[in-house]
């Protein structure tokens, strides 16, 4: 039922370099936060690999590991035990262009929206090059555009605390996306928002995710957002965590919203809510 | 706007009703003048003596900024050495206590001792006394920056003098200009001291000479002086850290103070 997963990562990526080795790698890396007594396994031996080009949805129970791996991707925190790879080298040798999108928008409060999403221009190259020149005209008219397709473009010149949860996690989307970034890491971007306008961020991802077809690790609880967004889903055991489940999902892309009813999703979905009931309880 | 438009009325009521009541009194009891004169006096005495007491003034206020603008170099410098290094910050925090609970009136004997009399004792006065609040305030505004504000810079690859500029000094700002409000008024303190002991020019030094020439008046105006001097440092420096760090208080407009 499953087409290997080398087929898929075969697609043609549009910009930046295409590399035989995989965008991502964990190899047996697991996470304990303390020592003695006191140690916390957050996550256990993992292993995890994504071609360039996936679309990989991680769903899994509340407290299982799923942030940390976006952290030790990101090189945030270091593995205790085993590697992380991304783009064939260690994460801190930064080989992808990383856009991370935390579960907490994180905002800095003393910048305007407009400011704090162009923040990674000012920071990464190439544009860091030629942020001077270009943070009043060519990047800004990128920041504007991005902040009117979540439908935030009155909000520009705003601060974080005149926004709402929901409009501030869609500020949080753009900062990740601004920069055109190789790997995107998404952790939980949608969950602040009503149905109708995730829905819509969805149609929005998807377009995104299509045109550029960067690698995506988007961490969610909605069963419905990984079986629409993804072409890959992983599930993830209760603390401390492992996938013990990784399935394609074989719909072509771009998929229709109204998919979502159909019988054929409904079920998988079904599925893998079965599954996540299991591990819960055990 | 009605409530702030009435509370600045009723203050400046209260300063007028105060200057007033001075009067009053001074008349009703017969107080002399060589004991308090009366605010009328005081204010005829700053109109004719301004020419004399003009470059005074201009002294004051010359080794106050002067020494203020030094102490705020050093004390950033170093504020920013203790806060960016947590080991830095544990290590070097009981010195720094120590240090600022010294009274700092006690260093202006050492440096008349070392410098003699006149501007540099009082400059380097103004400049040490106002260091440590603007070293503890730097150091606590970096050392409390939330780490997930430095994340969202570490993913992108930031280096740590990018992190310091974009997250950690920006984070650390309304400490900053607090802490300026406070040094400023110290700096002046200072100065003043230490031109009231060992200088033969500044406000302070025409207080001294007028009061062992029994020129009460005199003395008076100098306080006024002084007085009023403090008050527009300080309203500058408050004025400034509304304009800068207006985020820390999320645009509300906080009294005048
Ligand atoms: N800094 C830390 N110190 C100690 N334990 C931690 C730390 N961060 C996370 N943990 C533990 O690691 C485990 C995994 O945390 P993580 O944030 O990855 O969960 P998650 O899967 O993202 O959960 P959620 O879906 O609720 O966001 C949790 O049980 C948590 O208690
Ligand atoms: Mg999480």
């Amino acid at each position: 039922m499953s087409p290997n997963v080398s087929a898929r990562a075969a697609q043609p990526v549009s910009t930046g370099p295409v590399h035989a080795r995989p965008a991502l790698e964990l190899q047996d890396a697991s996470v304990v936060f303390g020592s003695g007594e006191k140690a916390v396994t957050a996550l256990a031996p993992t292993q995890l690999k994504m071609e360039r080009g996936d679309f990989l949805a991680l769903v899994g129970p509340s407290g299982c590991g799923k942030s940390t791996i976006l952290k030790l991707v990101s090189n945030l925190l270091q593995p205790s035990e085993g590697l992380v790879l991304v783009g064939g080298k260690e994460a801190k040798a930064k080989e992808l262009r990383i856009g991370m999108a935390f579960q907490n928008p994180t905002m800095l409060p003393w910048l305007t929206i407009e400011q704090n999403i162009m923040m990674p221009l000012k920071i990464v190259q190439p544009f860091k090059h030629s942020y001077r020149t270009d943070k009043k005209g060519a990047f800004r008219d990128r920041v504007h555009a991005l902040l009117d397709q979540v439908g935030l473009k009155d909000f520009a010149s705003h601060y974080p605390w005149q926004l709402s949860g929901g409009m501030l996690q869609r500020s949080n989307l753009c900062r990740a996306l601004v920069h055109e970034p190789d790997l995107l890491l998404l952790d939980e971007p949608f969950g602040a928002l009503d149905q109708f306008t995730r829905e819509e961020l969805w149609q929005i991802m998807q377009t995104l995710y299509l045109d550029r077809k960067p690698t995506v690790l988007l961490v969610t609880h909605d069963l419905r957002e990984a079986g629409y967004l993804a072409n890959r889903i992983c599930v993830m055991s209760a603390r401390p965590g492992r996938i013990i489940s990784d399935e394609p999902v074989n719909i072509p892309q771009p998929r229709d919203i109204g998919m979502i009813y159909s019988p054929e999703f409904v079920e998988m979905t079904q599925g893998l809510r079965e599954l996540i009931a299991q591990v819960r309880s055990t | 706007m009605t409530d702030a438009l009435r509370i600045r009325f009723l203050s400046t009521s209260l300063i007028i009703g105060f200057f007033l009541t001075w009067e009053v009194l001074c008349i009703l009891l017969n107080v002399s003048d060589l004991v308090l004169p009366r605010p009328s006096e005081i204010l005829v005495t700053m109109w004719t003596r301004f020419p004399v007491l003009w470059p005074h003034i201009l002294q004051t206020l010359y080794s106050t900024l002067f020494g203020f603008s030094l102490g705020v170099i050093i004390g950033v410098a170093l504020g920013v050495i203790v806060g960016t290094s947590k080991i830095a910050y544990a290590v070097a925090y009981p010195l720094l206590v120590g240090f600022s609970s010294i009274p700092k009136v006690a260093v202006v004997p050492i440096f008349v001792l070392w410098f003699g009399s006149g501007t540099t004792p009082a400059v380097l006065t103004a400049m040490v006394i106002c260091v440590f609040p603007i070293v503890v305030n730097i150091a606590t505004g970096l050392a409390t920056t939330e780490p997930e504000l430095e994340d969202v810079l570490k993913t992108l690859g930031a280096s740590k003098t990018e992190i310091l500029w974009n997250v950690g000094l920006p984070r650390a700002m309304p400490y900053f200009f607090a802490s300026l409000k406070v040094a400023i008024t110290l700096s002046f303190v200072g100065a003043v001291l230490s031109e009231t002991v060992a200088s033969n020019m500044g406000i302070g030094n025409v207080m001294m000479t007028a009061s062992s020439n029994f020129q009460v008046s005199l003395v008076f105006a100098g306080l006024i002086i002084l007085a009023l001097m403090g008050v527009a440092l300080y309203a500058v420096f408050s004025l400034l850290e509304r304009r800068v760090t207006g985020w820390a208080t999320r645009g509300n407009d906080i009294a005048v103070t």
